[in-house]
């Protein structure tokens, strides 16, 4: 039996190795959680907007559930103006969601432990709306950097931070995903590992945990893709209504 | 000293960080309660801050679960 914690997040590939221009990019088992991930969506939402029905079957009701859940935090944060961004907010959403409850079903494997994955997801993020900012003030965008209200002396200082602060954004929104999937799949199998070693007599102590961090995972799965997804709308936020 | 302890030092100092995530995730929880025992009806609708406001306390922390990690398996 293999007890390394870290053993869960390998990451091997599935049939031959394909190389493209001396660049492997051979169908991994992460490939492979991502794709299942992707048709797992889009089966729900194929079987919830199927039939319209007036008293709405199980499917509709989560699709519409999802929905309008989507729609209020981008109204909520964003504003009314950020309703343009709603298909990509909401792709986003589901695809961090489900690839975290995905690896939530024992065996499978974390798409999102991985720093690769959420780094190219916070960079989409953070270079689309760095651009949307500078499409919609022009040069007026770097006013961002230029808190109102500050004392004309600590200006070159604060400059020098809200610059750096905004630059930490992708690193912050992505590494806030992976440690926390990653620390709490690690800590699973932590602790899974002591229900085999203790054995018959102690280790239902260790198991009776096993199943309140599972619980505890399941609510962190959830709240990870809801922040990152905020956090987005926040961003946004900053690049459509300058200053409000 | 030997690198590989060393090594295991740093990882445990790093681990040190999530007594920073502690305290504000009690903050947090604590300031909610209290908030919300003085204004119940108010509640409800911070709940989404509440939820925020936890998972950034608690990144904060396992960043500094990220650097033992790094010491201990990436140098």
């Amino acid at each position: 039996m293999d007890l390394n914690p870290m053993h869960q997040f390998e990451v091997y590939k599935i049939g031959p190795e394909i190389n493209l221009n001396g660049i492997n990019i051979s169908f991994t088992n992460a490939s492979l959680f991502m794709t299942i991930s992707s048709i797992l969506i889009l089966a729900l939402l194929f079987l919830g907007t199927k039939k319209k029905l007036l008293i709405p079957s199980k499917a509709q009701l989560i699709t519409e559930m999802t929905y309008t859940f989507v729609a209020k935090m981008i109204n909520d944060t964003a504003g009314s103006s950020a309703k343009d961004f709603f298909p990509f907010i909401f792709t986003l959403f589901m695809f961090v969601l489900f690839c975290n409850m995905v690896g939530m079903i024992p065996y499978s494997f974390t798409v999102t432990s991985h720093i690769i994955v959420t780094f190219v997801l916070a960079s989409i993020v953070f270079i689309g709306v760095t651009i949307i900012g500078f499409v919609k003030h022009g040069i007026k965008y770097l006013e961002l950097f230029v808190p109102k209200g500050v004392p004309f002396v600590l200006l070159p200082l604060i400059i020098i931070i809200e610059v750096i602060s905004y630059l930490s954004r992708p690193v912050s929104l992505s590494v806030r995903l992976f440690a926390n999937m990653m620390a709490g799949h690690t800590m699973m199998k932590v602790f899974g590992g002591f229900v085999i070693s203790l054995g018959l007599l102690g280790g239902w102590l260790p198991l009776g945990f096993s199943v309140a961090l599972t619980g505890l995972e399941i609510l962190v799965a959830f709240l990870q893709a809801y922040v990152f997804a905020i956090l987005t709308c926040i961003y946004l936020n900053d690049a459509l209504n300058l200053h409000h | 000293m030997e690198l590989e302890a060393a090594k295991m030092i740093g990882a445990g100092l790093a681990a040190i960080a999530l007594a920073g995530a502690g305290v504000g995730i009690g903050l947090i929880f604590g300031n909610y309660l209290s908030g919300a025992m003085r204004n119940p009806s108010a509640a409800q609708k911070q709940f989404p801050n509440l939820l925020l406001g936890f998972a950034l306390a608690e990144a904060t922390g396992l960043f500094g679960l990220v650097v033992a990690l790094i010491i201990l398996f990436a140098f």
